[in-house]
């Protein structure tokens, strides 16, 4: 074989690998949905959401208590990162100086990669041993793991405003907080919500931190958060390790629930983002 | 050879080339029809007809726009990797069509080289990046040799011979298009193709890739593209004049006059090419 | 105020209103910022400190310490930094081919409409949340790791000690592996998407132009270009992976072995803390508990770290160093 074909052959085999490697990424979470969806959509009723766990042993029963308690922990969780991680994007874009900023940086990136049964572990140290597991100490939990992603994504887009921006209204005499609160801030709206959204999605589907904050509920509706509250990945996990079938199945109808979350709101992202670029660039 | 930009200089050149015809030279590209649009709403040249004849300097001159640079990378098959471009009309290259189906532009790539706008070396040492070439299409032997070879040929094996291994990025302007040009010729290819090669660089560093190409011309066919016509006139022995046809809010680009240079400039058979030449326009 | 005289008692009050504001303002996120960092530090400090007890029984053999019995009070982490190192590792051997070639495809070879259909797919298996993996991994990749996988690895390449004797639950390193894979490769292949997209343009037509295959382009200058962006993304992988406890813990089945075989149950430092720490016994055992999640946290540190000063440090486009 002459040196030429061999290496358009050597070519086409790697292109065929990459396409390959490709297909399989695809396939995997193909099977990954499609196993949710087969095996889950057989539970999925309206009683399976209005109806809370069945007591043991019994059939039926739902995730309704579940599904508000997800819904709580990750409204406050949301309601405690937001805020705190907008203000840290907005001390590092405005307020700090050089050399503070790279630090601090680097430790937000940091938090963002620690374990989180560590930060579940944190928040049980911190909170529950001495008292009982609580609602609030699981969005604590999660606001800590939805913070790193809020303060990035608000980050980014803060530094997308452009500096004359900034300048016209400093130079108008407006104040330095007046204009962050009336003039960058409303201008980048679209992308501060599209990162809580993908926050929000990350914060439902976590289980660590809330393995030791909020997972010992009972099977009825539960909105005291100063009481562990029921929640969906909780839930997954303690059914995925019984040996019930008809658990599993709720299992998998919880799971399917907890995935079609996350595409909408993946999605929901996507078109925010989209959105808001197209106002930037019109 | 100095680097003066006078008239006389011109002339001298241009008589030189009178006496060695280029009716004689034999023909390496023959462009037959040459369309090529982007798309359906951009047309960059329409229906170029011309000749480039072996061992000389070919200038192709025009405004901005009017589809120099397309037409040249159509020379080696450099606008297949423009998604949406699509090319109409043949181009032979000694007789074979580069666009029949079954020709690789891989070998057509390996015949007809170019050297870019903006000097492109790879991030390697200076001697890798005019051995990496020929080790990958399989010329192995006497890598040393032919590194030297094709850096004297580029007028630079004197100012890097002693600093072979550093990085190429370290080198100036000038000299990393020297590099470029050393790294194109170390393949040995037959056409050497050059898309304003000394646009971004300095006088002296310009006056020294001139000097380059009349050398270089005696191994190679040249064809460069060039904005600056008294580079047209001081480099090449044909000069190709495009120009911009306005019709119904399409611009075309369009081959209007290719002769020997010293016509062009000094007595051109278009109307359009002596406004151009005069600087009545462009 | 300043020395400027002002007209009247009004404007003064304004002015200093104002400048509470940006005083406020100021305070307000530089609280937030550095309460980000007095976190970090918190995590950190009570980690270390809880596990203070059994550090001072064990001491830094408890690193090496292969027991794990609660009844007798002797603790060791070997079996779960064994089981942390090997299913991480063998995670990454698969992942990161699998995802570099995927970035490659992503950014080199896809068709437009393709490209980004697949890429937001990629990012998609990213989004799944790690207890659905788990709960998939549990009931439907275990099952046929067991019966299919397994089998056919210790027949054909059983003399390769790491394919022993096959598990009935398919719960054990191997299925904990494959389930980190799945975890590592979107995050590795969209960070080595952009890399690759970042390559500069010029460069590739320089390489092409010279009558190169694309393949020969992109061993010659895209990998050599972007190799320490895709050398953090890997360790940002890794550090995914070692730190994952829910979907581990839900397929690794358990146990203290250590052994060749990646088939047998086993537990990582992250599932023993998720698994065991309901249930442990307050003092000693509890304080070991937390003392795997200080090497936890240390490891997860470091790779962090690393991969932060690799692209600080060594990126060969910005001609740095060859």
């Amino acid at each position: 074989m002459s040196r030429y074909s061999r290496r358009r052959l050597v070519n086409r085999a790697m292109e065929g690998i990459a396409t390959v490697a490709a297909l399989v990424a695809v396939a995997v979470l193909v099977i990954v949905v499609v196993s949710v969806t087969l095996r889950g959509a057989g539970a999925l009723s309206w009683d399976f959401f209005t109806k809370p766990q069945a007591l043991f042993g019994q059939p039926g029963g739902g995730i309704a208590n579940a599904l508000i308690g997800t819904i709580l922990l990750v409204a406050l969780a949301t309601a405690i990162a937001l805020p705190v991680g907008v203000l840290t994007a907005i001390y590092l874009t405005e307020f700090a100086p050089r050399r503070l900023a790279v630090p601090i940086q680097i430790v937000i990136d940091v938090l963002a990669g620690l374990p989180t049964i560590v930060i579940g572990i944190f928040v049980y140290a911190l909170l529950v041993i001495g008292h009982t597991q609580s609602g609030l100490a699981g969005a604590i939990a999660l606001a800590i793991i939805m913070l790193p992603l809020v303060a990035r994504a608000t980050q980014e887009v803060l530094l997308l405003v452009p500096s004359t921006l900034r300048e016209a209204s400093l130079a108008l005499g407006v104040r330095r907080w007046r204009t962050v609160l009336g003039v960058i801030l409303p201008s980048s709206v679209g992308g501060i919500l599209t990162g809580t959204v993908l926050a929000v999605a990350r914060a439902a589907g976590e289980t660590a931190p809330l393995l030791f904050t909020s997972s010992i509920f009972a099977n009825t509706v539960q909105t005291d958060i100063t009481k562990a509250l029921p929640n969906i990945p909780v839930l997954i996990f303690t059914y995925s390790e019984q040996a019930d079938p008809a658990l599993h199945e709720q299992a998998w109808a919880a799971a399917l629930v907890l995935i079609a979350f996350v595409l909408l709101a993946s999605l929901a992202a996507k078109a925010l983002l989209a959105r808001s670029r197209r106002k930037l660039n019109p | 050879m100095s680097g003066s930009f006078t008239m006389p200089r011109v002339i001298d050149v241009a008589q030189a080339r009178r006496e060695s015809g280029p009716v004689q030279r034999e023909v390496v590209f023959e462009v037959q029809g040459l369309t090529v649009n982007y798309g359906r709403a951009t047309t960059a040249v329409s229906d170029v007809d011309l000749e480039i004849y072996r061992n000389l300097i070919t200038a192709v001159i025009g405004p901005s726009g009017c589809g120099k640079s397309t037409f040249i990378r159509c020379l080696n098959r450099m606008n297949d990797l423009v998604p949406g471009a699509k090319i109409e009309g043949r181009i032979l290259y000694h007789g074979d069509d580069l666009y029949a189906s079954g020709v690789d532009p891989v070998e057509v790539r390996r015949r007809i080289g170019m050297v870019f706008q903006k000097a492109n070396p790879f991030p390697k040492s200076i001697y890798d990046n005019v051995a990496w070439g020929p080790r990958v299409l399989g010329m192995k032997k006497n890598v040393d040799e032919r590194v030297e070879n094709a850096l004297r040929s580029a007028a630079l094996w004197e100012e890097v011979k002693d600093r072979l291994k550093k990085n190429a990025l370290s080198l100036s302007g000038g000299q990393q298009q020297r590099l470029c040009i050393a790294r194109a010729i170390a393949i040995e290819p037959e056409v050497l193709l050059l898309d304003e090669p000394a646009s971004a660089l300095d006088p002296i560093a310009t006056s020294a890739i001139e000097d380059l190409m009349h050398e270089l011309k005696r191994d190679y066919t040249l064809v460069i593209v060039t904005h600056n016509m008294q580079q047209a006139a001081r480099v090449a022995d044909l000069t190709a004049f495009f120009s911009l046809e306005v019709d119904d809010h399409r611009r075309t680009g369009v081959l209007v006059e290719y002769d020997a240079t010293d016509k062009i400039f000094t007595n051109p058979s278009d109307k359009r090419t002596e406004d151009y030449v005069t600087g009545r326009f462009g | 105020m300043s020395a400027v005289p002002t007209t009247s008692p009004l404007q003064t009050r304004r002015r200093f209103r104002g400048r509470v504001g940006d005083l406020l303002l100021h305070g307000l996120t530089l609280a937030a910022a550095l309460g980000s960092v007095i976190l970090v530090g918190a995590i950190v400090w009570k980690v270390l400190r809880l596990s203070g007890t059994s550090f001072d029984r064990f001491g830094l053999d408890f690193v090496t310490g292969r027991t794990w019995d609660p009844v007798r009070h002797v603790f060791g982490a070997l079996p779960f930094v064994y089981g942390t190192a090997v299913s991480s590792f063998v995670a990454l051997v698969i992942a990161a081919p699998l995802a570099i070639a995927i970035g490659l495809y992503l950014s080199e070879l896809a068709p437009r409409g393709v490209r980004g259909l697949v890429g937001s797919l990629v990012e998609l298996l990213a989004a799944v949340p790690s207890v659905v993996l788990g709960l998939w991994g549990i009931l439907v990749l275990g099952p046929f790791v067991a019966h299919h996988v397994e089998p056919w690895l210790h027949t054909t390449l059983g003399f390769i000690p790491l394919f022993g004797d096959p598990q009935q639950t398919g719960q054990g390193l191997f299925t904990a592996a494959l389930i980190l894979t799945i975890m590592i490769v979107p995050i590795v292949a969209s960070i080595s998407r952009e890399l690759f997209l970042g390559v500069p343009r010029e460069l590739e037509e320089g390489a092409l132009a010279l009558g190169t295959t694309r393949w020969e382009m992109v061993r010659g200058v895209i990998l050599p270009a972007t190799r320490s962006g895709i050398a953090a993304a890997l360790i940002l992988g890794l550090g995914r992976a070692i730190g994952e406890a829910i979907a581990v813990t839900q397929v690794i089945g358990g146990g203290t072995r250590i052994g060749w075989s990646l088939f047998p149950p086993a537990d990582t430092l992250a599932s023993k803390l998720a698994s065991s720490y309901q249930g442990a016994n307050p003092g000693l055992e509890t304080s070991s508990l937390l003392y795997l999640a200080a090497i936890l946290l240390v490891i997860g540190l470091l790779a962090n770290l690393i991969a932060q000063i690799i692209v600080r440090r060594f990126d060969p486009l910005r001609g740095a160093r060859a």
